[in-house]
């Protein structure tokens, strides 16, 4: 059973609201007296994977589920999915367009850093339906 | 060394001033926000010259200490107030991102 789920909707193509699921649930998890770096590494995953869905994405939904001892992640798009899925975990390898990198995004750092900042990620793509992605970060207590 | 000392001691401009008793472990350098977000350290000065809202998320989110934006680098009206509500304080410098590095090096060296 899931200790506190929490759900959020993203909006596609506005940057300007990116992020605030990720710090939403960073404070939920301040809150709950969580280890600092565990809740780093969760929101810069979530971070990531929100800018995902407003460029690629047009949206969607994500939902996390907290428990003790792990954060479930769950990000759920209906873009037009990855085609290679592989190629997409390559660090520097994008598509995205060019107004997007002059924000500073784009870099092709953005599922690399999924997988670097989690303990597991599963990622389920569907050309022309869209593309969801499972992650988990494990808590460590001291 | 904490972000009040570092302001105290480097000349910087104060966009927005938020819990500036954050201690700074070091620094990083960089434009490339997902870049920043796999490098940035917890306690880090980031030295940037991106100040848009997408910027003030990756310090917030990343447990950075303060933002330094280089070159004089603009912070964008709706950055300044997510700053504010996000608590992450942003400083300007005429001086670039290099030059900067060097006086915070020989501050936290000593």
């Amino acid at each position: 059973m899931s200790f506190l789920p929490l759900h959020f909707t993203v909006s596609g193509y506005d940057f300007t609201c990116a992020g605030e699921a990720s710090s939403k649930v960073k404070n939920k998890l301040k809150q709950l007296g969580y280890d600092s770096e565990a809740i780093r590494r969760a929101a810069i995953a979530m971070y990531e994977g929100e800018i995902n869905m407003v460029i690629h994405g047009g949206g969607g939904e994500i939902f996390v589920e907290v428990y003790p001892d792990h954060i479930d992640i769950k990000m759920a798009d209906k873009g037009p999915g990855i085609e290679n899925i592989e190629q997409a975990m390559q660090e520097g390898y994008s598509t995205a367009p060019a107004n997007v990198r002059a924000l500073g995004f784009g870099a092709g750092m953005g599922l690399p850093n999924i997988k670097k900042y989690t303990d597991s990620l599963r990622i389920e793509s569907e050309i022309g339906k869209g593309t969801t992605i499972y992650m988990t970060v494990q808590v460590n207590h001291s | 060394m904490t972000v009040r000392q570092l302001k105290e001691q480097l000349e910087l401009t104060v966009l927005v001033e938020q819990n500036i008793d954050k201690e700074i472990t070091g620094c990083y350098i960089g434009d490339l926000l997902s870049w920043v977000m796999s490098r940035v350290q917890t306690g880090n000065v980031w030295l940037t010259v991106m100040g848009n809202v997408n910027a003030i998320a990756v310090a917030a989110l990343s447990d950075a200490a303060c933002i330094i934006l280089t070159d004089s680098a603009v912070l964008d009206e709706d950055a300044k107030e997510k700053a504010q509500e996000q608590g992450v304080t942003v400083f300007s410098s005429n001086a670039n991102s290099y030059q900067v590095a060097v006086q915070l090096s020989r501050l936290l060296s000593e």
